[in-house]
């Protein structure tokens, strides 16, 4: 009996040893290629871009200059490094352009900021709506003008497009944590929801991605964020137009170049 | 007594009828050793070819479905990688690392057809 239980222990250890599975952690670099084939292009344009909104930030200026310090890091592509062109000024000299009507669905707080004064209204009338922009959009199909811009620096890849940026104010249910003490002296955080006026920013970019050799385009991304705080905080536009492009800069370098995310995977024997 | 003979006789006639599939699994299994080992110097092409070799070898080996769905992963084969780690799951549905390597690809291929 001894022997048949010695045989069957010395069974089992080799089923259960066959059977045992071996791992190894290995780490993996998943490589996303780029949504548009930039190879042909040795260069790229950032001409500058029809902007709405705020006027408290040159949202033309400071996009271009952020996109072509991320594109100098980020892209193998040389980046030029030309004047910002005023590209709404630039539409509005076109024989085709139609001046946008003033918006009638602009938010209460703006109606009442008209009200405040003859000042308030002029800058009210140089801030452009998203739907404002639509009327500049023209100036992203006139393929000539992109052509002779784009024999200007040699046929490069020309980004432009629409920037979008402006206050943006919210009311509206928030959960809060508040502290609650007992007849006994405990303290307790209980979960609050309460109505809160917030205030913040909206940045809508649409990046255009234009040959320079024919003027046509090859393609458009459309991105939308938003920031909100407390009203007491009072944030500076510009450092709340940065944290919103830079929400969504990783989307926007994987248009151009290959990116890679870095994780671990386990195999198996 | 009679106990011994039968016990004997049953473990013969298992071992057997294991032979061939014990050849085919062992020589699958050399492929996949190979493959690990080169992977693990990043060499990942190679692995990837040792893989797909021991698939042809042993279809039904869960481990090598596995091994190749994290190489066409490293190649950006998205869709290859899936069907390797779906069929993988298929042939063990219990393997926790398996389902753990399943789950990070998902994660990351969903986040990159957002960003599409």
């Amino acid at each position: 009996m001894t022997a048949f239980r010695n045989l069957a222990s010395v069974l089992l250890l080799i089923i259960v040893s066959g059977c045992a599975e071996s791992f190894y952690e290995v780490p993996l670099e998943t490589p996303l290629q780029p949504k548009l084939d930039v190879t042909r292009f040795q260069r790229i344009l950032i001409a500058g871009f029809v902007t709405g909104g705020t006027d408290e930030i040159d949202t033309n200026l400071e996009t271009a200059r952020l996109l072509r310090s991320q594109l100098r890091t980020s892209s193998k592509l040389e980046v030029i490094d030309a004047e910002v062109i005023e590209l709404r000024d630039i539409a509005e000299q076109q024989a085709d352009f139609v001046a946008p009507r003033p918006s009638s669905d602009s938010p209460p707080e703006e109606v009442a900021a008209e009200d405040e004064g003859d000042e308030a209204t002029e800058s009210e009338d140089t801030m452009l709506s998203e739907k404002d922009l639509e009327a500049y959009e023209h100036i992203f199909s006139d393929a000539s003008y992109w052509r002779q811009l784009g024999e200007e620096f040699q046929g490069s890849l020309i980004l432009t497009g629409t920037i979008h940026f402006s206050p943006h104010n919210v009311a509206s249910m928030v959960n809060r944590e508040r502290e609650v003490y007992d007849s006994f002296g405990r303290r307790r955080v209980v979960p609050l929801r309460a109505y809160q006026d917030r205030t913040g920013y909206v940045l809508s970019p649409r990046f255009i991605f234009i040959d320079g050799s024919t003027g046509a385009t090859l393609y458009t991304e459309r991105h939308r964020e938003e920031i909100l705080y407390d009203r007491q905080q009072n944030p500076p536009a510009l450092s709340s137009y940065f944290e919103l492009m830079d929400r969504l800069m990783p989307s926007f370098l994987a248009t151009l170049s290959t990116e890679s995310i870095r994780s671990t995977r386990i195999l198996l024997r | 007594m009679t106990v011994r003979p039968l016990l004997i006789c049953s473990l013969l006639a298992l071992s057997t009828a294991s032979v061939t599939y014990a050849d085919v699994r062992s020589d699958a299994k050399a492929q996949v050793s190979f493959g690990i080992a080169v992977a693990e110097k990043g060499l990942w092409r190679e692995a990837l070819y040792r893989w797909e070799r021991a698939a042809e070898i042993d279809p039904s080996y869960a481990a090598v479905w596995n091994n190749l769905g994290v190489a066409y992963e490293q190649h950006g084969l998205f869709d290859k990688a899936r069907e390797a780690y779906e069929k993988a799951i298929d042939l063990e549905p219990n393997n926790l690392n398996i389902m753990q390597n399943y789950d990070l690809f998902r994660e990351i291929n969903d986040r990159i057809q957002e960003s599409r």
